[in-house]
């Protein structure tokens, strides 16, 4: 039954992989980096149960809180570059190149 | 009942004394008057980076522990030893780097341009923050090598990671780039952790632990899922290779590189591409070291790319930055040769020996090189573009000779120390016998080579060019960028002609290989 759950996960994580190739603001495209984390918890979690062992219940806390701090750096970063250009597209930000 | 778990404290010493400096680093700027903090914060960074290396003696005295610490979580064994050892020693001079004056931004949260900007410049404020930021960064990068199992590997990614991407936008002059460097380095970054957790994610469905020497054992036993298995190297590898900047996920270095300041730039060339080799080691060969012929004939496409992008690309570069990027990338490239080395014991410790020592020389010779480069100044900042070095040599010939030393070490030329780093590396692959091995590293040669090529441009532009009339400024050195100058230079004249010191003490830290 566990197979369910695996596939679901592939699936948001591969959501989330799309969304940060295609997307444009850097708020969205972080968005869709924690996706692929919270992906990763579900595969931890579901690993953890087909296993029979804690060990990924344990791992997906220590992921939610690096998520947590990810945040706030993240965050940080987009709105000092939001103030500076009054964008947050990834693709206005080219000044460095080739 | 639930017993405690035992943790040595002696073993986990120099990280503790690391991650608790940085911690008092962070109450001294909450606490401590503005005016106080920078007479607070630098002994107290550069007395911890001396201390934890005093530790590190004393343990490498006291003899290699032979079993990991902290439940098996931390491996702190003899390469650990030589890496902790060779980061410290690496931070210390990127830290006296940092230390200079200029480099950082007044106020971050100022507009660039703004009249708050002014405000915070003619106040001469400045952000001490850097020094704990950078103590959490080094604390992440002791880490990173030494952690025995994939949880505590991505955690040690993320401390080392998250403070390196903070500190990139924290550039004093051209703050758009800087910052820009930041966002692309901060999504790129996280992008990446986030491969490298799915395939620890998977790699625990295919083992039912996250423990490399569970993992190793996993593979020992048949059965067990191989797409898991499979799938799951792959993406670990995604964010691995990411991290040591190999093709074909290197993008992000020269933009970074560039952008950043270039004291940080100087921390993350050397302290980080050790770190993530200590951990590219110690994933591929104590985890995954019984499948490596899943994941050798990959590591060999990665490797050629890599070199291959760095040598050529390096060539069309006109920012010096950028230029010691690609550089760094073809390193990379390099080194990846020695991590397919494996074979018998004998053969993994010559491999790891000579990957240890390639490390130091390269780390030590890249802060020299960024060390010069903040020295050549234009009115805005750091002369940033290839035509302002032209004809250097003739108006400052001390420091034009000492980088052409150090391009020449990248280029690894004879009595330089660069020449026995790839001579270590390049022959450990070769005494393999494998033809596949081999034919790598001829093209590493070849590689080289090309390489070799834009490194001599530089010098010749250096010096047989003629200086225009408002060419750069070459700043005086303040005592710890003449003291970081000297230091490097001294070491990469030392390892080049007289490497046996070094070479034995990598061959004894490697003798043990990883411990289990």
């Amino acid at each position: 039954m566990t197979t369910h759950y695996l596939v679901l996960s592939a699936l948001l994580f591969a959501i989330g992989g799309i969304g940060v190739l295609v997307r444009r603001n850097a708020i969205v495209v972080f968005m869709c980096v924690e996706l692929m984390l919270n992906a990763c918890n579900l595969a931890f979690v579901t690993f953890a149960r087909q296993h029979g062992n804690i060990d990924g219940q344990v791992i997906a806390f220590f992921v939610m809180i690096v998520a947590a701090a990810e945040v706030v750096i993240g965050l940080a970063i987009i709105v000092t570059i939001f103030r500076t250009r009054r964008s947050a597209s990834v693709d206005d930000a080219s000044l460095l190149k080739y | 009942m639930i017993t405690a778990p035992t943790i040595e404290y002696f073993a986990l010493a120099p990280l503790l004394v690391i991650f608790g400096a940085a911690i008092i680093g962070v109450l001294v700027e909450a606490f401590a008057p503005r005016y106080l903090r920078r007479a607070i914060q630098i002994p107290l960074t550069l007395l911890s980076l001396v201390g934890a290396f005093a530790l590190v003696i004393l343990q490498t005295v006291r003899g290699v522990p032979t079993t990991p610490a902290a439940m098996g979580s931390v491996a702190v064994d003899g390469p650990t030893l030589f890496i902790w050892g060779t980061i410290l020693v690496l931070s210390f001079v990127s830290v006296l780097l940092i230390n200079d004056e200029d480099q950082f931004v007044p106020s971050a949260a100022a507009v660039p341009g703004s009249a708050e900007e002014e405000k915070a410049i003619t106040e001469g404020a400045a952000h001490t923050e850097v020094y704990p930021l950078a103590l959490f960064a080094i604390g992440g990068m002791l880490l990173f090598p030494a952690s025995n199992d994939l949880l505590i590997m991505f955690v040690a990614l993320e401390v080392m990671s998250l403070p390196l991407y903070l500190l990139c936008g924290l550039a004093r002059r051209r703050r758009l780039l800087s910052q820009e460097a930041s966002v692309k380095y901060f999504l790129l970054g996280a992008f990446s952790s986030a491969f490298f957790l799915y395939g620890t994610a998977l790699l625990y469905g295919y083992a039912g632990t996250v423990d490399l020497a569970g993992i190793s054992q996993a593979l020992a036993v048949a059965g067990g899922t191989e797409t898991l298995l499979i799938v799951g190297t792959a993406l670990l590898g995604v964010g691995l290779f990411f991290k040591i900047g190999a093709a074909p996920f290197q993008a992000w270095k020269p933009d970074v590189y560039q952008g950043a300041p270039t004291p940080i730039t100087a921390l993350m060339a050397s302290g980080t591409l050790v770190a993530a080799f200590g951990a590219v080691l110690r994933v591929f060969w104590v985890a995954l070291g019984n499948d490596s012929w899943n994941w050798a004939p990959i590591m060999w496409g990665v490797a050629a790319l890599t070199m291959v992008v760095g040598s050529i690309l390096a060539i069309t570069q006109t920012d010096i930055k950028r230029m010691l990027a690609y550089s760094s990338i073809a390193h990379a490239g390099f080194l990846l040769i020695g991590v397919m080395a494996v074979g018998d014991r004998g053969q993994n410790s010559l491999a790891l020996s000579g990957l240890l020592f390639y490390l130091v020389t390269y780390g030590i010779t890249t802060v020299g090189a960024f060390a010069v480069v903040t020295l050549v100044r234009d009115p805005g900042g750091e002369a940033w573009h290839l035509s302002r070095w032209a004809g250097l040599g003739k108006r400052s010939p001390k420091l034009a000779g000492l980088f052409a030393f150090f391009l020449l070490a990248f280029a690894g030329i004879p009595l330089t120390s660069g020449f026995f780093g790839k001579y270590a590396v390049f022959s450990s692959a070769v005494a393999l016998g494998q033809g596949w091995l081999t034919g790598l590293v001829v093209l590493a040669v070849v590689a080289s080579a090309a390489a070799a090529f834009f490194y001599v441009r530089v010098i010749v532009l250096m010096f047989f060019s003629d200086p225009s009339a408002d060419g750069p400024t070459v700043v005086t050195p303040s005592w710890a960028t003449s003291a970081v100058v000297g230091v490097s230079a001294f070491a990469t004249v030392a390892l080049g002609v007289f490497p046996q010191p070094v070479l034995d003490l990598a061959e004894k830290a490697a003798k043990t290989l990883f411990v289990q």
